[in-house]
């Protein structure tokens, strides 16, 4: 469903009236709603769900070209694209080359379990990644916090990327086609850098003395 | 003053979230505050028997939401304590029979006669969850100091800050300190060092908690009980109050008992 552009409340209404005015169409039908350019904060995002699950309806995705509405829809559980980024089956080659600096979201929080950030470009976070909750960049990844979660990035093929955090403890580490798991008995939590070495998956310590 | 809302819910089953609830209702019923328990786990409901309420149910929440009866036809004073009500759930429906409206509804009834309002929320992240969540003031988050519990708690935290109910106040609950001692459970630091919220509870592992849910009388009342104390000290600190922790090593121990004897004989 494609709502016009204009005031959120109006839009709001116009979605609302349309279901009623077709219920028997809807009627259990999981919806994926275009909101254009409407940036939405969670609440108003939470409440059109409940009002849509109360008409028997789902909200299933969001589509936005707003970054915020993306990631609000996201925080509840709703898909934002109608096909899924992580590619079938492992590696697939890059159409475009992502370019350093190009293209990274910045997410200053704590992403907790069952939260999934998925980014065609390089996804820095200021925060902890719990485990259970996912990264899935195209680019790196890089976290000022503990890494518990699981992280995939290059997810579009590029070999050279890399995952970096100051607890490098992931549950999974996938680079491009190669996955990777945190050894059980680890030392003392240390700034690590991750990345693909001769085929293989590699975590060096950073070291400020060395090289 | 209107009445706050608030909900106990945890993610994971089973970890002592009805236990919870009918236990801070009845310490805050025992401060002489007025208290609503509402059971949200429609289809499943267990509040009424920890509170020893069973047979005295007539109307239930359904009813109150479909308009079979009015709100206070279904609440249902306890035994005990006079200040506390329970609003039952009903057995024989299932979630969709409410919705996240009728709950803020249905509080916003009750707001301006009582000063607390606690919601039993069901296990899960789904409807009944949202349903439970939706009127809340504060969100009270139950676990147990296990991997599976902690990894649900993290989520239900996340989703709560994402419907903006935050930030989740946590409840550690069945806590062994002897275990914890011999490295063989996670300890509340451990917990708090992962979840990065603020903690209202901290509730040992008691015996008298399975006696006192089989009796259908809420442990706060047996003042022995160090569960009971526990829950005390949270419904205290729900008031305002600044209750400091007991210390967590296991005063049991007969080598601290030996100790005490000791320096209470050296004195």
């Amino acid at each position: 469903m494609i709502p016009a552009d204009g005031e959120w409340d109006e839009v709001h209404k116009a979605i609302l009236d349309h279901i009623d005015e077709q219920r028997g169409f809807f009627q259990g039908a999981r919806l994926a709603l275009d909101l254009g350019n409407h940036a939405l904060k969670a609440a108003e995002l939470g409440k059109l769900r409940d009002e849509i699950s109360e008409r028997g309806l789902t909200l299933w995705a969001v589509l936005s070209n707003s970054p915020s509405t993306e990631q609000t829809a996201q925080t509840l559980g709703l898909a934002t694209r109608l096909t899924k980024l992580r590619p079938e089956g492992g590696t697939r080659p890059l159409e475009t080359t992502l370019h350093s600096g190009e293209n990274a979201i910045l997410v200053r929080r704590t992403l907790r379990s069952g939260f999934s950030l998925q980014h065609p470009g390089h996804v820095i976070v200021i925060g902890d990644v719990n485990p259970g909750a996912e990264i899935i960049a195209g680019g790196d990844v890089i976290v000022w916090g503990r890494l518990r979660g699981m992280v995939h990035a290059g997810a579009l093929g590029d070999e050279d990327a890399v995952v970096c955090a100051l607890d490098l403890a992931p549950t999974q580490l996938r680079i491009s086609g190669q996955i990777a798991t945190t050894p059980q008995h680890r030392g003392k939590p240390q700034p690590e850098l991750a990345r693909i070495k001769d085929g293989r998956v590699v975590a060096e310590i950073w070291n400020p003395k060395g090289k | 003053m209107p009445g706050k809302v608030v909900t106990i819910t945890s993610g994971k089953g089973g970890v002592g979230k009805t236990t919870a609830t009918a236990n801070i209702g009845a310490a805050l019923a025992s401060y002489s505050q007025k208290v609503v328990c509402v059971d949200a786990d429609i289809g499943l409901r267990n509040l009424d028997v920890v509170l020893g309420l069973e047979n005295r149910i007539v109307y239930d929440l359904v009813d109150v939401v479909e308009g079979r009866c009015r709100l206070r036809q279904a609440m249902i004073r306890d035994k005990h304590l006079g200040d506390l009500f329970l609003i039952p759930a009903a057995q024989t429906r299932d979630k969709s029979a409410v919705s996240p409206s009728d709950m803020v509804r249905l509080c916003d009834e009750l707001r301006p006669d009582y000063d607390w309002i606690l919601i039993d929320s069901p296990a899960g992240i789904e409807r009944g969850f949202r349903n439970a969540i939706a009127p809340a003031d504060i969100v009270l988050v139950v676990t147990n100091p296990e991997v599976s519990a902690v990894r649900d708690a993290d989520r239900i935290i996340g989703l709560i800050e994402a419907e903006e109910k935050g930030p989740a106040r946590l409840v550690i609950n069945r806590l062994k300190p002897e275990m914890v001692r011999r490295g063989d459970m996670l300890s509340a630091e451990d917990v708090l060092d992962l979840l990065a919220v603020e903690l209202i509870g901290l509730i040992p592992e008691d015996e008298h908690v399975v006696m006192s849910t089989n009796q259908g009388t809420p442990i706060v009342l047996n003042g022995k009980s160090k569960a009971g104390q526990a829950f005390r000290d949270i419904a205290r600190r729900l008031q305002g109050e600044q209750v400091p922790f007991p210390p967590l090593e296991d005063q049991n121990s007969i080598f601290k008992r030996v100790s005490r004897l000791f320096r209470a004989g050296g004195n």
